[in-house]
């Protein structure tokens, strides 16, 4: 057993925030929020050093029964693909904490550290639930403190955002909900008991149309939060109308919800089913990426801007995944982590901007870098990393994805490269708009660089930029087991069909020959 | 005799002296001042090439084909692929490093006298040392994607140095031009290196270090390797200005002068040649993207010597002369001559790099003037820059025993040699050609009367000795640069090739002996043009406006360079942010997508306020309804559940 750390990790910013609300003074609240994150993310890193790279199964397992009747358990685990998503969730929302505590948030700060803090247990849970239930709730749990921190903290149409966030999250999420429930049942009927545990649900037999329709519900709910092209524009809203600390946690961590989703649940549970799909899913994530960057392109605002720049990232993570095979899977998960590094860091940076001009028009900027070297520089950085730069972490997943993908389907990615020109295009020029040239704006000539504070929030990310970008083995290493057992899922999934395309072939040939060896040999080489 | 692989740290060094350099420049740099800035911004140059210098001798100690090498750090490692941070250096990256690092530090001296007045002096070393640093992670990379990392950030540095004067609106699009154009050309690259991975994937290889790759090449099979060549080759004519991606080298020449001179004529557009050559086993399985190689590199050749003719801005002219010269070292790789290649890609950087440091004298002298029609008897007023300049002149029209001479020759005959023989006249048209530009630049800079702004007249002087002495070790090295590549027989014969040749093979001319001709017809080539060129802008002056005037059409096509900036303007840039902007971002998102979703909660909405009209239906309470209507559910299943 875990010896209660996964519990601790997530329970205790829930304590944290129950503790500052106990609290009135605004400067303490600001601290102690801050410290209260580095408890989590101190215990993250624990968990880095204490977790055993050779294993790909669960570790720091914690299994007791919560609601036996319904065959519900409190069971919590990590693994190599759960293990980073929790550190960079653990960082970002130390950095979002730091950083609003700089003037960012200038009303009612007890409340929005509270639902930062709730957030942060909304999302720990969710990335550690071994039981689907346990899952489905935290699933739900992330959304409330969203919705506020958006409503309340928000700008432009902040309600609006929030409602329509909240409204295209739920329509997955039920469907998904109604899928978990079926599975369950299927379970009993096979079991002879109910289980929401999750390593005995990938055992459920379901029939073809059964699996297809249960993925269909799960996948809707995954590639909403993605978001993939076309369910994605629910995040241009909410994220140009969210406070930075939500766009940074909404684009960094919540996202990556969905694209964990797929790798825990909807590939894992339904592996023929998510075969089939291969193509569906490459032509989407395909178009997301080509599309997202495009529009992009034509974004009159910052955040809008970054908003759909995240479309087109996100498809490479999914494009990645759906290459099915470990240098995707891997790349995609880096990506995930890079995602969210350098996209938080983009927010970060627009809200420097916005605290000190109140807009993130590009045409109200231009000439920047005369006045704010040291944030053009960072800018700078954080943008080429965004863009994937090669020796920063951007570039190794968008590599392993693409490599991944051409593995798959080559077509895919002859297209996705045309990607990579994009979002340098975009990313250059908006750079470009807002940092050279004359200074035409007679308001920035005012402007003032970044304070120690700003700077401090910006350090660790430039750090796993490059940290991230040389020497990625360190992470990669971890997550390949657990992928590999996943991927052991997909292949046994495949001779499977295989083996059914050959009977047909065989039965058409009217020929007799063996087909057992065949698949014993790919379930090996799985393994 | 054993073909030996040593270890040798100090490799690492050689990048660590810039990569310190870029450190010290970026955060020390505007603190210290000037002086800190100038003694090390070229100072780890130079100790990069005293580095580089120890291990190119211990190398040439060796036995032929013997490589020095160091393994820093396993890289990038996801399922069986395996590419490692590691260094090789070999007979053809021993060239490469020190020419990078060798000219790399004279014109990182230059560069203390040219940026003398200007103020941002760190940022610009940094830079600089920024681009050593990757230009050298290119050339000594030990595989294939690790060189990507080089071949990237070399572009990167590009893109920052020709916006380096960033407050100009137009020289920040210039900078982006070439960042975005480089990354078309990059992503051919990437497909590349995929098509090799997924090829020898298959056979169970799956690493990118060119000693491995060269192992397998046979298994990459004919259609393979012409995949990966051609898409290679898509990336070489990005980063080496080639047909039909060269639009953004031009415009290059708005950076700061030594940047002219080091990244966009000696080191970094060469990158391509190099990394043909550097694959030079697997292009020759791949025999159609070899003349697809040859075919660019001579069209580019001619293509853009004809636009350098009538250029009236003297970097201009000299951005052209280097397409032109790249196209060259294609002509010739694509030949299969690829010690040839790399032999023009070393005289070009010795005079071509000279050529724009001259340049640079000249418009430093005239504080800031590039217009050639505003320049005229500088001979006397500037005499080491005319006399360098002169050499390197000579060198770049082929005129022996300058350098160009032996490099452009060799170039020639083996384009002829190799069955190329109608690319060969286009090379031939292209030398003549290039002794009429560049004797057209300098006649009109040097001689004749002075038709210098009278303003600057009194401003004019020779640039001080950090910028001086540059010229002279790269004129000499213009001169006496072509010798170790005589023609066999002659003395030593060609070291040069010889050298490499482990490591490029030997070009193998598909017809029996070279016509004794071939030379002649060159050098009569080149006569011609100079002869021309003393005709038109010494004797006669009047001759030129008159041609200009009577052939209207041609010199206004050439002059604006066949508009095919605005072409690509009209059929790719124009369109492309149209649909974006109006097809995609109005059209699809606004309007199809959200209005499509919008829409669907406007009708559960509508029907929700006839079904309740107590209601007031906004969608607070739609979503409160919702929920509702989940927790239903949730409460059914477990009645069911619990029955």
């Amino acid at each position: 057993m875990g010896g209660g750390l996964l519990t601790a990790l997530i329970f205790l910013p829930l304590l944290g925030a129950l503790f500052i609300l106990m609290q009135s003074e605004e400067r303490a609240i600001w601290n102690s929020a801050f410290i209260f994150s580095l408890i989590p993310l101190a215990l993250s890193f624990y968990l880095l050093i204490a977790f055993d790279p050779h294993r790909a199964d669960y570790q720091f397992v914690e299994q007791y029964p919560w609601i036996p009747a319904f065959g519900i358990s409190y069971h919590l685990g990590v693994d190599g693909i759960s293990l980073f998503l929790v550190l960079l969730t653990t960082i970002l929302i130390s950095l979002s904490l730091l950083y609003s505590g700089g003037g960012d948030i200038e009303e009612r700060a007890r409340e929005f550290c509270f639902f930062i803090l709730v957030l942060e247990t909304g999302l720990l849970g969710t990335l550690l639930a071994v039981d689907l239930f346990l899952f489905y709730m935290f699933w739900e749990v992330m959304l409330i403190p969203m919705y506020f921190l958006i409503g309340i903290w928000g700008h432009g149409e902040r309600i609006y955002a929030a409602i329509k966030f909240v409204l295209f999250t739920m329509v997955g999420s039920l469907l998904m909900l109604v899928a978990i429930l079926y599975l369950v049942f299927a379970a009993r009927e096979h079991f002879g008991r109910l289980s929401f545990d999750l390593p005995l649900l990938y055992e459920v037999p379901l029939t073809v149309t059964e699996a297809r329709w249960l993925f269909a519900a799960f996948a809707l709910a995954f590639a909403i939060k993605v978001p993939m092209w076309p369910v994605h524009t629910w995040l241009p809203d909410a994220h140009t109308n969210a406070p930075t600390a939500g766009s940074v946690i909404l684009a960094g961590v919540m996202l990556k919800m969905g694209t964990y989703g797929f790798l825990r649940f909807a590939i894992p549970l339904f592996p023929d089913v998510a075969i089939e799909a291969i193509p569906l899913f490459m032509t989407l994530a395909v178009i997301g990426i080509i599309y997202g960057a495009l529009v992009a392109m034509m974004q009159p605002d910052l955040k809008r801007l970054i908003a759909y720049s995240s479309v087109s990232h996100l498809g490479f993570v999914m494009l990645g995944i759906f290459a099915l095979n470990p240098q995707g899977i891997e790349g995609a998960i880096y990506q995930m982590l890079n995602h969210g590094i350098s996209t938080g860091g983009l927010f970060l940076l627009v809200g420097m901007l916005y605290m000190r001009r109140h807009t993130r028009e590009i045409s109200e900027f231009g000439g920047l870098w005369h006045r704010v070297p040291v944030y053009a520089a960072i800018f700078m950085l954080v943008m080429l990393s965004s863009i994937g730069l090669p020796g920063l972490n951007g570039f190794v997943g968008e590599f392993l994805i693409m490599l991944g993908g051409f593995l798959r389907l080559r077509l895919a990615v002859v297209i996705a490269v045309v990607g990579v020109i994009l979002e340098a295009l975009y990313m250059l020029w908006t750079y470009e708009r807002v940092m050279f040239g004359p200074i035409v704006n007679a308001i920035n000539e005012k402007l003032a660089d970044l304070t120690t504070r700003e700077i401090a929030v910006m350090v660790p990310v430039i750090a796993l930029m490059f940290f991230m970008g040389l020497y990625p083995r360190p992470l990669i290493s971890r997550m390949e087991p657990s992928v590999n057992l996943m991927l052991a899922r997909v292949h046994i999934a495949q001779a499977r069909l295989d083996q059914k395309s050959d009977r047909r072939r065989l039965a058409t040939a009217d020929r007799h020959v063996p087909m057992t060896d065949h698949v014993s040999q790919i379930a090996a080489a799985a393994r | 005799m054993g073909i030996v692989t040593a270890e040798f740290p100090a490799l690492a060094l050689i990048l660590l002296f810039p990569a310190l350099g870029v450190v010290f420049n970026l955060f020390a740099g505007p603190r210290l001042g000037r002086g800190a800035v100038n003694l090390v911004g070229p100072g780890v140059m130079f100790a990069a090439f005293a580095v580089a210098t120890w291990a190119f001798f211990t190398l040439s100690a060796m036995p032929a084909g013997s490589a020095l090498s160091v393994h820093l750090w396993r890289w990038i490692e996801a399922g069986r692929l395996q590419t490692d941070f590691a260094l090789r250096l070999d007979a053809l990256s021993g060239v490469m490093v020190m020419i990078v690092t060798g000219v790399g530090a004279l014109i990182h001296l230059y560069s203390v006298g040219y940026m003398a007045h200007d103020e941002d002096f760190a940022r610009f070393f940094t830079y600089m040392n920024l681009f050593a640093l990757s230009m050298l992670i290119l050339v000594l990379a030990n595989n294939l994607l690790l060189m990507f990392v080089g071949w990237e950030g070399v572009g990167l540095c590009s893109y920052l140095l020709i916006a380096f004067w960033y407050t100009n609106p137009q020289y920040a699009y210039n900078g982006r031009k070439a960042f975005v154009v480089n990354r078309i050309g990059d992503a051919g690259f990437l497909l590349g290196i995929f098509t090799i991975v997924a090829t020898l994937g298959a056979h169970g290889i799956w690493t990118l270090d060119f000693a491995t790759l060269r192992a397998n090449a046979p298994l990459l099979g004919g259609a393979a390797a012409t995949a990966a060549g051609v898409l290679l080759f898509i990336g070489a004519t990005g980063k080496s200005a080639q047909i039909p991606l060269y639009v953004w080298l031009p415009d290059a020449m708005v950076g700061p002068t030594p940047v002219s001179a080091l990244i966009h004529a000696a080191t970094m557009v060469t990158a391509g040649v190099y990394m043909i050559a550097r694959l030079s086993f697997l292009f020759v399985l791949a025999p159609n993207a070899l003349d697809l190689v040859a075919a660019i590199g001579a069209f580019t050749a001619l293509f853009a010597a004809t636009i350098a003719i009538v250029q009236p801005d003297i970097k201009k002219v000299l951005a052209y002369s280097t397409i032109s010269q790249l196209g060259y070292m294609f002509l010739g790789v694509g030949s299969g001559a690829f010690a040839s290649g790399i032999f023009h890609v070393m005289t070009h950087a010795f005079f071509k790099g000279l050529l724009f440091l001259c340049a640079g004298s000249v418009i430093h002298a005239l504080g800031g003037e590039q217009d050639m029609n505003k320049m005229g008897g500088l001979r006397s007023r500037l005499p080491i820059t005319f006399w360098t300049m002169f050499i390197a002149t000579l060198a770049i029209a082929a005129v022996p025993p300058f350098s160009g001479y032996f490099s452009k020759d060799l170039i020639l005959e083996a384009a002829y040699t190799s069955g190329h023989s109608r690319l060969w006249i286009l090379g031939i048209i292209t030398a003549g050609l290039t002794s009429f530009y560049m004797f057209r630049l300098i006649f009109m800079t040097f001689f004749g009367e002075s038709r210098v702004d009278a303003d600057k007249v009194h401003h004019i002087h020779e640039s001080p000795p950090t910028m001086t002495i540059p010229l002279i070790v790269l004129a000499i090295l213009a001169t006496v640069g072509g010798w170790v590549g005589l023609p066999d027989g002659l003395l030593w014969g060609n070291v040069f090739a010889r050298f490499l040749a482990p490591v490029v093979g030997t070009f193998k001319p598909a017809l029996e002996a070279s016509p004794a001709y071939l030379s002649m017809v060159a050098s009569i080539a080149s006569s011609i043009g100079i002869l021309l060129a003393y005709v038109f802008y010494l004797r006669l002056p009047g001759i030129p406006m008159i041609l200009a005037w009577r052939l209207k059409d041609a010199y206004n096509l050439l002059l604006n360079k066949f508009y095919i900036d605005e072409l690509y303007d009209l059929v790719v840039t124009r369109p492309l942010f149209w649909a974006s902007q109006n097809i995609l971002n109005r059209g699809v998102d606004t309007y199809a997508i959200d209005g499509a979703a919008t829409g669907a909660a406007l009708t559960v909405e509508a029907s929700g306020e006839i079904a309740r009209r107590a209601e007031t239906g906004n969608v607070q309470h739609y979503a409160f309804i919702y929920l509702l209507g989940a927790l239903g559910i949730v409460g059914y299943y477990l009645y069911l559940v619990g029955r």
